[in-house]
């Protein structure tokens, strides 16, 4: 039981800090010069990504964690109160 | 009214409201002893913690900063927000679950062992000096402007200022009075970005504005500062001058950094539970994220509207922020094809690249200088980048109340932070390093008498580096990052995500990435400071970057000595599984 809530913990971290690699890193580094070919308004897309979208997508990141580890929280508390 | 009248009521109103709130929340708080578990609710911790975090260094420099490097910029500020993602995810609920007090404590703990917490409090002060560092500049810079002084005397200013509120005060730890700094940052940095955007583009806020079009004209705001830039031989503002490999590290360094600093993360400490901690870090993020989405913002309107308004204007005509900030030493301008006329482009203006003032005037009035004028391009005006935000309401002729505001906002970001690192330094020296190691037998008395002379210390060498710079601010503050992602964030990741680690590992693996890091900065800003170029570098990494080099290496060596020695004790193993459970 206790494993299962450490390995629940570490997929939710690897999924979410994977995203949080490719849009700072990749979008906003790696491919950014690639992606300044597209453009959203005055914005070229890899600039964006580098000064602003990666900053929104922390945000977004942070708050479904905190969202997905209640409930793992929750979902651990109920097991364990059926067990006892 | 006067520019310089409004300053001083804005800062002497917020100075009379930290206090006020200091000594009403110490009335209320013996009441919050006895009735336990009535802690802070996770958005004032939020933005309390948000207030800690943001320094001088985000609300004066770096602006100013992206203003000058473009889109190389970026690095600060993915740098800066991303890092908390690690902070939030990877570090903040499971040190709250362990419950110690400081981060020397856990790694004392979670390495049984003195040796280990020793390193962590060498690491520790070594990252929180070169931070203050980069605040007291900043202070001073404020200082210098608005009482109208010289940079240096503006320095000694602020280190009186910051020693009194920090040392003698004690407000840090009032978690409502930084609330109340981050209400006035926040809202100084806001209101003349959102003017500008206004002004420029007609679009009330600033994250769009600066993708938005000119005023009266369908060409974008980008677009044109792209076409400007270039023509006066600058790069392209939205493109990189930097290497990939050299950004990516960067931005590495200091978004690993920035989970490493002690400052912020003893905030999780103190929070009732750990669902909390998660909570407070996210809400912060968003009190981060308001400003840092901003500051891009604020850097294009500032370098469009310092090239309209002083490329190719008759000094003479040139506009009052101008000649103020020459005054102060700032600015400086170096007739070179004797016009009498400001033109501004790439390059160096000045042999030595810095203006030293000698007392005369010129031809049109400007002050003159020693330094002989650059000869190998035409860029007749020295700038220094931190002053840009400080300048920006003045260059967009905002009203005088703004101005004022901005200083007092300046000045919140630059004290919550500065006084926070001052705790940081003094706990670690009195209760780390002196009673937990060297003088166990010290009473309460001495403890707290040597955690103020090492508050003292720190300010007066903080204030030496102030004076004497090794580089702007921004540029200061992005060392101690370094330095905190090669040894700091490592050992505490390591402590919690991988149980084998033994304490010969942890500490041979901070060791050798305190000594890389600072034998590759220090060789660079000061041995061989000519061989600063990216042909010398290490992989062409520069020694900003470097920390995640630091980092690496700290890693790879912690795995490998410790698999040649025993593994950590029992207990280790359970404390480990106890701070991973729910």
């Amino acid at each position: 039981m206790k494993n299962n809530y450490w390995r629940s913990n570490l997929k939710i971290l690897s999924i979410l800090l994977s995203i949080w690699f490719i849009v700072s890193f990749g979008f906003g580094i790696i491919l950014s010069d690639f992606l300044d070919q597209f453009q959203i308004g005055g914005f070229k897309l890899g600039f964006w990504f580098a000064q602003q979208g990666s900053i929104y997508f922390f945000v977004l990141l942070t708050f479904i964690y905190i969202f997905l580890m209640n409930k793992l929280d929750q979902k651990y508390k109920d097991n364990n109160e059926e067990d006892h | 009214m006067d520019t310089q009248i409004l300053t001083y009521i804005f800062v002497g109103v917020s100075f009379a409201l930290y206090i006020g709130i200091a000594i009403w929340s110490r009335a209320s708080s013996t009441n919050e002893f006895y009735i336990a578990g009535k802690g802070v609710h996770p958005i004032a911790n939020g933005m309390a913690t948000a207030a800690d975090w943001m320094s001088a260094a985000s609300f004066i420099s770096m602006a100013g900063l992206i203003a000058f490097l473009g889109k190389d910029g970026s690095v600060y500020l993915m740098g800066w927000t991303g890092g908390y993602v690690l902070l939030a995810l990877l570090l903040a609920p499971y040190l709250r679950k362990f419950g110690q007090y400081t981060v020397p404590d856990f790694i004392g703990t979670r390495y049984y062992s003195n040796a280990a917490r020793l390193v962590a409090v060498v690491c520790l002060i070594f990252v929180s000096f070169t931070y203050v560092a980069g605040q007291m500049r900043g202070v001073g810079i404020v200082f210098s402007r608005f009482l109208e002084v010289d940079i240096n005397l503006g320095v000694i200013i602020g280190m009186c200022i910051v020693f009194f509120y920090a040392v003698l005060g004690g407000m840090k730890g009032i978690t409502y009075t930084q609330v109340a700094q981050y209400c006035v940052l926040i809202f100084a940095y806001l209101v003349p970005a959102i003017f500008i955007s206004i002004l420029m583009t007609g679009n009330p806020i600033p994250q769009l504005g600066f993708g938005d079009t000119l005023l009266n004209s369908d060409i974008y705001l980008l677009d044109k500062l792209d076409k400007v830039t270039t023509e006066l031989g600058f790069n392209a503002y939205t493109e990189n001058t930097k290497s990939n490999i050299d950004i990516f590290c960067i931005t590495a360094a200091l978004m690993f950094g920035t989970a490493g600093l002690p400052h912020v993360i003893v905030r999780f400490f103190t929070v009732p539970k750990v669902s909390d901690a998660r909570k407070s870090a996210g809400y912060a993020l968003i009190f981060i994220a308001i400003l840092y989405s901003t500051a891009p913002a604020v850097s294009a309107f500032a370098r469009m509207n310092f090239i309209d308004s002083v490329q190719e204007v008759q000094y003479k005509e040139a506009p009052n922020w101008f000649k103020n900030w020459e005054n102060i030493g700032l600015i400086a301008w170096t007739d070179k094809n004797d016009d009498e006329i400001i033109q501004y482009s790439s390059g160096n203006a000045l042999e030595g690249v810095k203006p030293i003032f000698n007392n005369g005037r010129g031809a049109s009035g400007q002050r003159l200088l020693n330094n002989k004028p650059d000869s190998t391009n035409s860029n007749e005006i020295y700038i220094d980048k931190d002053i840009m935000v400080l300048a920006n309401p003045e260059i967009a002729q905002l009203p005088g109340w703004v101005i004022a505001l901005v200083a007092a906002g300046a000045l919140a970001a630059a004290l919550s932070t500065a006084a926070g690192l001052l705790l940081v330094i003094s706990t670690s020296v009195s209760h780390d390093l002196l009673k937990k190691t060297f003088m166990p037998q010290i009473t309460e008395k001495q403890e707290l008498f040597y955690a103020r002379c090492s508050a003292a210390a720190a300010i007066l060498i903080a204030g030496l580096f102030g004076i004497y710079p090794p580089g702007f601010v921004a540029q200061v503050v992005a060392f101690a990052f370094g330095l905190a992602a090669a040894t700091i964030f490592p050992a505490l990741l390591m402590g919690i995500f991988y149980k084998r680690l033994n304490k010969e590992g942890a500490i041979a693996g901070m060791l050798s990435g305190l000594i890389i890091t600072s034998a590759y900065i220090i060789n660079f800003k000061f041995i061989n400071a000519h061989l600063n170029s990216a042909d010398n570098w290490f992989l062409g990494i520069s020694p900003e970057g470097f920390g995640f080099i630091g980092m690496i290496v700290n890693f790879v060596i912690a795995l490998i000595v410790s698999n040649f020695f025993s593994k950590p004790p029992n207990n280790i193993y359970s404390m480990v599984d106890k701070i991973r459970q729910p």
